[in-house]
């Protein structure tokens, strides 16, 4: 690594890289050629091709946001970004298919080994694309489906057409209609009606080169009384150079479904990560999104719930680190729609090194909303005075019958704390890491246990060294 | 027996205003100190900065532990080298395990790796003695116990870490007649391999402990030391008939 780099981003172990070797790469920068490039690339139909170049004239009309945080926004240079690039001939369902190169970042991050133990499928995405993908054979003869996006659109064509840009529309912001534009890999999965996926099915998405644009696009349907828990994870080589992640996630859960979203966001200090992440409940479904930020350099992200059936159910439980040099602005939408809806909302976040975590919350009870109930809970933790810490919260209630609580503290490490487990031997880095992870465990019990262990570690290693 | 702790005429002040004045105190293995005197006496910062808080500054005087300069150590390296500390008030750390934390804290101080089914096996051992039930181990760190309960941790913990020496901060403070038995109990476990400095209020805990030597701490200063026959005379005479040293 660097000097340069390594200051942008102190010590992030994900941060090594291996070569780039790529089978097809665009050059850089945006175009509606580009766009239709890559469509033609993946032998799409019309319809897809039509829906990428509107979404990129929207993408080139719609003003950066004028909120978040600005001033980074405005650093993006899309002139600079590879929009494409293709590292393996095809997705592969075995290992030993895979590039070995591309094979070995993926057993450094230890995939394959999770993959044996606990988990009930795998998408891996390299760059641009799924270079590996599996399903147990049991979900499979229930009829789950699970596929990277591309082969989704390739074999289930009407499917798709019916759903996508159904939650997030191309419209909704800039960087899904970027997103849309010149979306590539993600996950595509339809769970059957009554099928429980008991283990856990995961997609992993790795950036490796420098200046890249990763931009999958995930759709989940969890059809009548089905349920699915889905885990993803994020890492990336540490550049002097950004890289951005311009993900859209869209679910949707049918009468009585419940869809649970894990992601574990650890992307390197120089990395973007922009993304929208939308989920229909209908009548009686539940929408879970477990949120955890703990890397990029700019996050804005607020996974959101249209809760469109009665009796439906959100949760959002999100977690946010902020160290040097990094900006989470994350945080939860939910719009009840209908009678009796419940929602809750926990959001955690640590500010550190100068790092600043923003809460930014919406909650949205319209006049149908008889009887609904929310509640907000908003803890920042402030681990030095240099660091910053914002809530954002947007209530617009249109029912009296809502029964709503919010609450929000704002606290710091105090030197009572330190002493006491000091004193029973713990250095103070030790003392900061435990403390840590206890006020993010209300999040990390909701992770299965492989995740919560990897999520503990990683924060201790983030308490080495940082205390002057 | 072996010396260990020395505090040679100690004086310490927080935020420039002096609490010890004076102090000087020698505890050898195997022995149990009391410390008795009123509130605002210097008592509990005494414990404090015998394990190192920063807020404590040490003016003059000397303190060594097992015959090394105590100064030279940070708070961590105290109980490394196996200095315990049973809080007066004992802190809450949220969402952290009592299971999770008495193993972390047991592997820092013994530096060395332990064996899950060894250390649950001595955990075990030390929940009985004390009565507890093993529900607390997922509990948080302190975390909505009540008075009784967080005392016994503190007993726990010292069981689990086993120092050299330990301080104990009014621990007897507020327990009912079956849990001050029950820490009496723990400190009676220890104090064979250790020294014991106990900082208490009241003679009762002495039905249960035998101490050593009982000291009287007026104004920063101990001005008396006895045997266990003394804790009584104060808890019968209160402190009153004790002299006031004029200011040096």
């Amino acid at each position: 690594m660097s000097d340069e780099a390594h200051d942008a981003v102190g010590d992030y172990r994900f941060g090594f890289h291996d070569p780039e070797n790529a089978t097809i790469r665009f050059d850089k920068g945006l175009s509606e050629q580009v766009v239709r490039d890559i469509s033609a690339l993946k032998d799409e139909p019309e319809w897809m091709t039509e829906l990428r170049v509107k979404a990129y004239n929207h993408f080139i009309e719609r003003p950066m946001p004028d909120w978040g945080n600005c001033h980074s926004l405005n650093q993006i240079n899309f002139d600079n970004v590879t929009y494409f690039l293709r590292s393996s001939d095809a997705t592969k369902n075995d290992w030993d298919d895979v590039p070995e190169d591309i094979k070995n970042t993926f057993n450094r991050l230890g995939i394959p080994e999770a993959e044996q133990k606990w988990l009930g499928g795998v998408t891996a995405q390299y760059e641009s694309e799924a270079v590996y993908h599996s399903i147990r054979e049991d979900l499979e003869e229930q009829g789950v489906l699970f596929l990277d996006m591309d082969s989704g659109l390739k074999k289930f064509p009407e499917i798709v057409k019916q759903y996508f840009g159904t939650v997030v529309p191309h419209t909704d912001n800039k960087f899904s209609a970027l997103n849309t534009a010149v979306w590539s890999g993600g996950s595509f999965i339809y769970v059957p009606k009554g099928v429980h996926v008991e283990m856990p099915v995961q997609a992993y998405f790795r950036i490796n080169a420098k200046n890249m644009g990763q931009f999958e696009r995930t759709l989940i349907i969890a059809d009548e009384d089905s349920s699915i828990h889905y885990v993803e994870g994020c890492t990336a080589p540490t550049y002097s150079t950004d890289s951005l992640h311009s993900a859209v996630v869209e679910l949707i859960a049918m009468k009585g479904a419940k869809i649970r979203y894990s992601t574990i966001q650890n992307w390197s200090a120089n990395v973007f990560n922009l993304v929208t992440k939308r989920g229909v409940a209908h009548e009686r479904a539940t929408i879970e999104w477990v949120d955890g930020n703990i890397g990029s350099k700019l996050t804005m992200k607020y996974p959101s719930v249209l809760l469109k059936g009665e009796g439906a159910h959100a949760e959002v439980i999100s977690v946010a680190y902020a160290g040097k040099g990094q900006h989470q602005d994350a945080g939860a939408k939910v719009h009840h729609l209908a009678p009796n809806t419940t929602s809750n909302i926990l959001s955690k976040s640590i500010s550190k090194n100068g790092g600043r975590s923003s809460y930014r919350g919406m909650l949205q009870v319209t006049p149908k909303s008889d009887g609904c109930r929310s509640k907000i809970v908003c803890d920042a933790l402030m681990l030095d005075s240099e660091s910053r810490s914002d809530t954002y919260p947007t209530m617009e209630v249109g029912n009296p019958t809502a029964d709503l609580e919010h609450e929000a503290s704002v606290s710091k490490v105090s030197g009572d704390q330190l002493f006491y487990l000091m004193s029973r031997g713990f250095t103070e880095e030790q003392a900061m890491g435990l403390i840590v992870n206890g006020f993010f465990e209300p999040f990390t019990r909701e992770l299965p246990m492989e995740y919560a262990v990897e999520l503990n570690k990683l924060l201790e290693l983030e308490m080495e060294g940082s205390i002057g | 027996m072996d010396e260990i702790l020395r505090i040679e005429n100690l004086h310490v002040s927080v935020d420039e205003t002096p609490i010890i004045k004076g102090l000087s105190l020698t505890i050898h293995q195997g022995e149990i100190h009391v410390i008795m005197g009123r509130n605002g006496a210097g008592k509990s910062t005494l414990a404090s900065v015998l394990m190192g808080h920063p807020a404590y500054v040490i003016t003059e005087g000397s303190i060594f532990y097992l015959g090394q300069p105590l100064e030279e150590l940070t708070v961590f390296e105290r109980a490394r080298a196996g200095m315990f500390l049973s809080f007066q008030y004992p802190v809450v750390i949220p969402g952290v395990q009592v299971g999770t934390f008495l193993k972390k804290s047991v592997q820092s101080v013994r530096d060395e790796p332990i064996k899950g089914r060894a250390f649950r096996k001595e955990l075990n051992e030390a929940m009985n003695t004390l009565d507890m039930d093993k529900s607390v181990l997922s509990r948080y760190v302190n975390d909505g116990f009540s008075g009784g309960e967080k005392k016994r941790l503190e007993i726990l913990q010292m069981l689990m870490l086993n120092p050299k020496l330990a301080l104990l901060d009014e621990t007897d403070s507020g327990l009912d007649i079956d849990a001050l038995r029950i820490v009496a109990k723990g400190i009676n476990q220890v104090a064979p391999q250790a020294g014991c400095l106990i900082i208490t209020h009241y003679q009762r805990l002495l039905d249960h402990v035998k101490p050593t030597y009982v000291h009287v701490m007026i104004d920063g200063q101990i001005l008396m030391t006895g045997g266990p026959e003394l804790a009584l005379e104060l808890e019968e005479k209160g402190y009153d008939w004790i002299d006031v040293v004029p200011e040096a």
